[in-house]
């Protein structure tokens, strides 16, 4: 039975910024240690303990494939963090496009 | 017909203390620098879509502050800094503190780079801490859910589909 993955646990999990760099490579798709070990300056022992917190957290799956294991994103566990930064950026984006449209006006106006 | 950039903005987290907020714009990057820091120019859009702007003053020199207020009646916002770098359009670096948080000081540095007509902003913030910076961001979701709260959210329900 997985553990549920609370928010506090997935923040904390992508705080570390190895962890991030190891979510930042799986965006990419799934990817064994090996391959994880070979893009980042960390020693596997080290990459696999950092999956396994991300694994703990739930923001990320493994599966055995042969002889080695694959690990993937979980989108449903990154979902609270994406809305985080989502909220913010809507919050920017509401200004920047009052922004953009009196720009628009002081353009036509001089035209 | 101009190109349709609502939207467009986008928020990056670089390192775990800065935020990185682009978008690009269709005009001369003198015309978005004044427009950015000119009183006359800025209440027309800073602030928030309800809120009228009540305060707002600037002093564009080395050392010279700005400080912007704005409220929907019942509570008032304000924003205030010390200009640090000026480098007009290109670059300008200011403080930029939440008043009722001291501690949310943060540094802020405006880019501005022009090119065939379209101007691409950067705003990079860069807090003290990693826990200053994620309130800044928290703060932003608490008013961004009090105005969207029938939001979908397109990119996730894609994710979430191909789960």
């Amino acid at each position: 039975m997985a553990r549920a993955a609370t928010t506090a646990d997935a923040f904390n999990a992508v705080a570390e910024p190895r962890r991030r760099q190891i979510l930042d490579l799986l965006v990419e798709g799934e990817r064994s240690v090996s391959s994880i070990v070979a893009e980042i300056p960390v020693s596997q022992p080290q990459v696999s303990k950092h999956l396994k917190v991300l694994k703990e957290v739930g923001l990320v799956r493994a599966r055995s494939d042969g002889r080695q294991r694959l690990y993937r994103l979980d989108p449903v566990a990154l979902k609270p963090i994406h809305d985080w930064v989502k909220d913010y950026e809507r919050l920017w984006n509401e200004r920047l496009d009052r922004l953009d449209g009196y720009l628009y006006e002081l353009q036509r106006k001089d035209q | 017909m101009p190109i349709d950039r609502k939207g467009s903005a986008e928020v990056t987290l670089p390192s775990d203390t800065e935020i990185l907020i682009t978008r690009k714009f269709d005009a001369p990057a003198e015309l978005l620098f004044d427009v950015w820091t000119t009183p006359e120019h800025v209440r027309n859009w800073w602030g928030w879509e309800t809120d009228q702007m009540k305060v707002c003053e600037i002093d564009l020199r080395v050392g010279g502050r700005y400080r912007f207020v704005a409220g929907d009646g019942e509570r008032d916002v304000a924003f205030g800094g010390v200009y640090q770098e000026i480098d007009r359009p290109r670059r300008l670096v200011s403080t930029e503190v939440y008043e009722p948080y001291p501690e949310s000081e943060s540094v802020n540095t405006l880019t501005l780079e022009e090119n065939d007509g379209v101007t691409t902003m950067t705003i990079l913030v860069r807090h003290r801490s990693k826990e200053a910076r994620d309130a800044t961001i928290a703060s932003g979701m608490e008013s961004g859910l009090q105005h969207s709260l029938d939001r979908v959210d397109v990119i996730v329900a894609g994710e979430l589909e191909n789960a």
